[in-house]
C-alpha cells in the first residue's frame, strides 16, 4: 500500500446560469498566451470557448483539456432541459472532428494551463458576472507508483498477444538494427 | 507592424462585382484616429453633395472603431455612415454587439461599399476570403431569420452576421440594421444597405490584433476593469437607478418605470401620464418582463448586460435592450406586453424603436383627427393595438399608406398636407425625437439638441447631471470622486446650479458655462465613436472608467500613436468639424438647427439666440454654423476652407 499524500486540485466552477456571453474569458486568454504576453489578442487562440447561442439560451464556458490524435467512435449530443447542444459541445478534447481548441494558424493543439504564473486564473479575474469561480483544495491521495505511459501500452499488448511473443518480437526487431 | 487597427480595409464595388483589400494611410488615422473619424474623411472625399442617399455612389461604410478587437473592456462598436435618406445629411449610427472585433479579427478596420447590386446578395468574409454571395433565397426574411439562416447555410456558428430586414430592403427611411443584442437604427442606414442590395454581412475572423505596448495596455484595462467592479458596488446616490451605474440604461432589468412612464410623453409624443404608474401596473409589468426575459446579456468583452433575450408565448426569440422596452408600448397607449410583442415583430422586419412608433402613433393621431381618412387606409382597423400592427405591415411593405409612412413623419406630413405638418411636431433635421416635452427650457440641453449631428440625444448627452442636486451637501459629496471632469471649473458650474432661484436654469449656467459643458460631452461621444467605445461606458453615464485624462494612454500604449488630452482634443474637433462640413456642404444651416417648438413650454427667444451665437463662436463657426477659414485652417482642414471658398460657401477674406 501507497503512502497518503496531499494533493491540490485546482478547479474552475463553471456556473452557466450567470454567463452572459461577452466573452471576456477568451479575450484575455488569448491575450495572456500571445508571445509576448498581452501583445496581441485573438479569441480563436483562446483556451477556453464560450459555446453561445443566444436565441436557444446557450451559455457554456468549456475549457481546452488534452489533446487526442484519434476522434470518438460516437459523437455525443446532449439535451438538458429542452435545449440541444451540438455534438461534442462540452468535451474538452483538441481532437481531429473539429477546429476548436486549435491554433489557427497552424492547427497545434491547444490546452489551458491555469494561467500559470497567474495569482488566479485570469478568465476567472475577467468574468465580473461570477458565471467563472476558482477553487483550491487539497486531497488526500493514496500515493501510487506512476505508471509510465510504455507500461501501460506494453501491458495492453501483454494481453492482446502474450508476453511471450511480444518478447519474441523485440528480440527480431533488435537483431535487425 | 500597425497596432491596434489592421491597416486595411475592404472596398466592394457592388455594381461591378468587385472586392478588392486597400492598405490605408497611417497618418489619417494620427489625424482623425479611427471609426466615425476617418469614415468622415472617406465621405468627404468621396461623396460630393450632389450625390443623393439612394445613388449608385453613395457609400455604406461599415468601420471598427480603433481600438475594437484589442482587450479594452466594452469596446465593440460598428460605425456605420453613410449619407442618410431621412435626413439628407450624414448618419453615423452605431451597434454594439460582437460584429466590429470579429471584422478586426478577420483583417479589416473597414469595409466600405459603392455601387448597387443588381441582385439581393451578402457578403461572406471568413478572414482572407471575402465573397459576394446571391441572398434570393433570403428576400423577405427577418432580419434575426436571416442571420440563422446564413450562419447554417455557412455552417459557422461563429460567425457575426450583420442584416437587415424587409424595412432595409423596401427602404424604409427609418430601417435599421440588425446584429443580435445591437442594431444600428438611427438614420435610416438600413434603406441604403437595401438599396444597394445587401441583406447582410457574415464575418469570422481568427487573426491576431496588435497592441503597441503590452504591459502598459493591460494594466490600463485592467484599472477599468477594477473601476467598474467598484462602480457596481457603489452606484451614485441622489439620482433615478437608471442614472445611478453604468452602461447603457439598464432597462432590461429594472421593473420600476415610474419615471419614464410619467415623464416621457405618450402617443404621438402628447400626452403626459402623470400619476400613470402604481402598484397594479407594477406587478402585470413586471410579471411580463420577468416571464418573457430569458436572460440578461452582454456585448462582446463587457460585463454589463444591458439586454436581454426575450421570448413571449407563440413568438421566436429575440434580443433587446434600452428603452426599445416601452416605446411601443407609450406611442400605442398600452402596455408592456403589447410592447414586448410587437417589438418583436419590428425587430425581425428590421426598423427604429425610436421612430416607428412615432410614425405610427402620427398615423392615428391624423386618422382620429380626420386627415387621413377610411380612403386613405381601407381596412384600418378599429382596435386600437391592431392598427399598430396593420401600420407596422404597412410600413415596411410601403403598401399603400405605408409608403408614405415609411419616409418618417417629417417627410408624410408634407406628403399628406392638409395641415399634417402640425402633427409632424417632433423632429430634428427630419428626425423624430424621443418623445419629451419639458416645462422649462434648459440651456445645456438647448444647444445639444440644436447642435448635436448626431441627432439623437441619448448620442450626445452624458457625464454632466441631468439637472441639479436640491442640496450644497449632495453636491459637494458628488464633486469629491468627480476626477472624470477635463478641469475642475466644471465642478464648480455644477456646485454652484441651484433647482430655484438666481444660478437655476434657463439662465443658469451661463451662455458660455453651457459652451463648455456641451463641448466636452460632445467630445467624448466623439471620441467613443472614433475608438469603437460604447457610450454606455464612457460618454453616456456619471462618472464612467474610460474619460478624458486615461483616452491618450490607451491610444499611446494601444495604437502606438504618441498622444496627450490636447492631442486628442485637437484630433477629435477635427473630425468632429469635418463632420460638420459634410453637413453644411449638403446645405445644413443656422435655420436647421433648432428643438421642437414643443420641446419646452417655457421658451426665451433671445436666450436662445444667445446661446447659439455664443456656441457657435466658441466652437469658431460663424453665425450661420459653418466652420471659419481660420478654424479650419487651424485644424489641419485646409481642403474644406478650399472647398467652401470654391463653392461660395465661405468668402475668401
Ligand atoms: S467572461 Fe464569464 S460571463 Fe463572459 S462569456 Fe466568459 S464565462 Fe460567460
Ligand atoms: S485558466 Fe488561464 S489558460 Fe485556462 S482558460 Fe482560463 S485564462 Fe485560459
Ligand atoms: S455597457 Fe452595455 S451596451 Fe455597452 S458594451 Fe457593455 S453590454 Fe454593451
Amino acid at each position: 500500500m501507497g503512502e497518503k499524500t496531499k494533493k491540490v486540485i485546482k478547479t474552475i466552477k463553471v456556473d452557466v446560469d450567470k454567463c452572459n456571453g461577452c466573452r471576456a474569458c477568451e479575450v484575455v486568454c488569448s491575450a495572456f498566451h500571445a508571445t509576448p504576453k498581452y501583445s496581441s489578442n485573438n479569441p480563436g487562440r483562446a483556451r477556453i470557448r464560450v459555446l453561445h447561442d443566444p436565441l436557444r439560451d446557450i451559455y457554456v464556458p468549456v475549457y481546452a483539456g488534452e489533446y487526442v490524435a484519434a476522434e470518438c467512435m460516437g459523437r455525443d449530443k446532449y439535451v438538458i432541459d429542452g435545449k440541444e447542444y451540438e455534438e461534442c459541445a462540452f468535451c474538452r478534447a483538441s481532437c481531429p472532428s473539429r477546429d476548436a481548441f486549435k491554433e489557427p494558424d497552424s492547427g497545434l493543439p491547444l490546452k489551458c494551463d491555469m494561467c500559470e504564473g497567474e495569482e488566479e486564473p485570469l478568465c476567472v479575474k475577467w468574468c465580473l458576472a461570477d458565471a467563472l469561480t476558482y477553487e483550491e483544495r487539497e486531497e488526500e491521495i493514496e500515493e501510487q507508483e506512476e505508471i509510465e505511459e510504455l507500461e501501460i501500452g506494453l501491458e495492453a499488448l501483454a494481453e492482446k498477444f502474450g508476453l511471450d511473443k511480444i518478447m519474441d518480437t523485440v528480440v527480431r526487431m533488435s537483431n535487425k538494427e | 507592424m500597425r497596432y491596434a487597427e489592421t491597416g486595411f480595409n475592404l472596398e466592394i464595388d457592388l455594381s461591378r462585382g468587385s472586392i478588392e483589400r486597400v492598405e490605408t494611410d497611417p497618418r489619417d488615422t494620427e489625424l482623425y484616429l479611427g471609426g466615425l473619424g476617418t469614415n468622415t474623411k472617406i465621405l468627404w472625399d468621396r461623396v460630393p453633395p450632389e450625390v443623393e442617399p439612394f445613388s449608385p455612389d453613395n457609400l455604406l461604410i461599415f468601420s471598427a472603431g480603433l481600438l475594437c478587437g484589442t482587450p479594452a473592456i466594452g469596446c465593440n462598436r460598428t460605425i456605420v455612415s453613410t449619407i442618410s435618406p431621412q435626413t439628407l445629411l450624414m448618419a453615423f449610427s452605431m451597434m454594439g454587439g460582437f460584429w466590429a472585433p470579429e471584422l478586426k479579427y478577420a483583417g479589416y478596420d473597414k469595409i466600405i461599399f459603392r455601387g448597387k447590386s443588381p441582385d439581393l446578395v451578402y457578403l461572406w468574409i471568413h478572414n482572407d476570403q471575402v465573397e459576394i454571395r446571391d441572398a434570393s433565397h433570403l428576400a423577405g426574411k427577418g432580419a434575426i431569420e436571416t442571420a440563422e439562416l446564413i450562419k447554417q447555410e455557412l455552417q459557422e456558428p461563429r460567425a457575426q452576421v450583420a442584416a437587415i430586414g424587409l424595412a432595409g430592403e423596401n427602404r424604409v427611411y427609418f430601417a435599421s440594421i440588425e446584429q443580435g443584442r445591437s442594431s444600428a437604427s438611427r438614420g435610416g442606414i438600413g434603406a441604403v444597405m437595401g438599396d444597394k442590395g445587401i441583406k447582410a454581412i457574415a464575418v469570422r475572423g481568427t487573426r491576431d490584433i496588435n497592441v503597441a505596448r503590452p504591459d502598459e495596455y493591460m494594466e490600463l484595462c485592467n484599472e477599468v476593469m477594477d473601476y467598474i467592479k467598484w462602480r457596481n458596488e457603489h452606484p451614485i446616490p441622489g439620482v433615478m437607478p437608471i442614472l445611478a451605474g453604468l452602461g447603457s440604461p439598464q432597462e432590461m432589468a429594472v421593473h420600476d418605470e415610474k419615471w419614464h412612464t410619467e415623464n416621457f410623453m405618450w402617443g404621438n409624443s402628447r400626452l403626459r401620464r402623470k400619476g400613470f404608474w402604481n402598484e397594479e401596473i407594477e406587478k402585470q409589468w413586471t410579471q411580463t418582463l420577468e416571464s418573457a426575459r430569458k436572460r440578461l446579456i452582454s456585448c462582446y468583452n463587457c460585463p454589463m448586460k444591458c439586454g436581454a433575450t426575450l421570448t413571449l408565448p407563440g413568438l421566436p426569440t429575440y434580443m433587446m435592450k434600452c428603452f426599445s422596452k416601452l416605446t411601443y408600448t407609450m406611442a400605442a397607449m398600452s402596455d408592456l406586453e403589447f410592447g414586448l410583442r410587437i417589438a418583436q415583430r419590428a425587430t425581425e422586419y428590421g426598423v427604429d424603436g425610436y421612430s416607428t412608433p412615432q410614425v405610427m402613433a402620427f398615423a392615428v393621431e391624423l386618422y382620429e383627427d380626420g386627415i387621413l381618412t377610411d380612403e386613405d387606409m381601407p381596412g384600418f382597423p378599429a382596435d386600437n393595438e391592431e392598427r399598430f400592427y396593420w401600420l407596422l405591415d404597412k410600413i415596411v411593405r410601403r403598401e399603400g399608406i405605408g409608403n408614405v409612412l415609411a419616409d418618417g413623419t417629417y417627410w408624410a406630413a408634407k406628403t399628406i398636407g392638409k395641415g399634417a405638418e402640425e402633427y409632424a411636431h417632433n423632429t430634428i433635421k427630419k428626425h423624430e425625437q424621443l418623445p419629451l416635452k419639458l416645462s422649462m427650457l434648459n440651456p445645456i440641453y438647448f444647444l445639444m439638441y440644436s447642435t448635436g449631428e448626431k441627432i439623437n440625444i441619448t448620442q450626445i448627452e452624458g457625464q454632466f447631471p441631468q439637472a441639479p442636486f436640491p442640496k450644497r451637501e449632495q453636491r459637494e459629496e458628488f464633486v469629491k470622486d468627480w476626477f472624470q471632469v477635463p478641469d475642475d471649473r466644471f465642478k464648480q458650474y455644477f456646485l454652484d446650479w441651484e433647482p430655484r432661484g438666481e444660478k437655476s436654469i434657463p439662465f443658469y449656467p451661463t451662455p458660455r458655462m453651457c459652451c463648455d459643458i456641451v463641448d466636452w460631452q460632445e467630445r467624448m461621444h466623439y471620441i467613443d465613436d472614433a475608438l469603437g467605445m460604447c457610450a454606455g461606458l464612457s460618454s453616456f453615464p456619471l462618472k464612467p472608467p474610460y474619460h478624458i485624462h486615461n483616452y491618450p494612454k490607451f491610444i499611446s500604449a494601444g495604437a502606438g500613436i504618441d498622444m496627450d488630452e490636447e492631442k486628442l482634443t485637437q484630433a477629435t474637433k477635427r473630425y468632429r468639424t469635418l463632420v460638420r462640413a459634410v453637413n453644411i456642404r449638403r446645405g445644413m444651416r443656422r435655420k436647421d438647427e433648432k428643438p421642437p417648438q414643443d420641446h419646452w413650454k417655457k421658451r426665451f427667444p433671445e436666450l436662445e439666440k444667445e446661446l447659439l451665437d455664443t456656441y457657435y463662436e466658441y466652437k469658431g463657426w460663424n453665425e450661420e454654423g459653418i466652420p471659419t477659414k481660420e478654424t479650419l485652417n487651424a485644424l489641419d482642414l485646409d481642403y474644406v476652407a478650399e472647398d467652401f471658398i470654391g463653392r461660395g460657401i465661405l468668402k475668401d477674406e
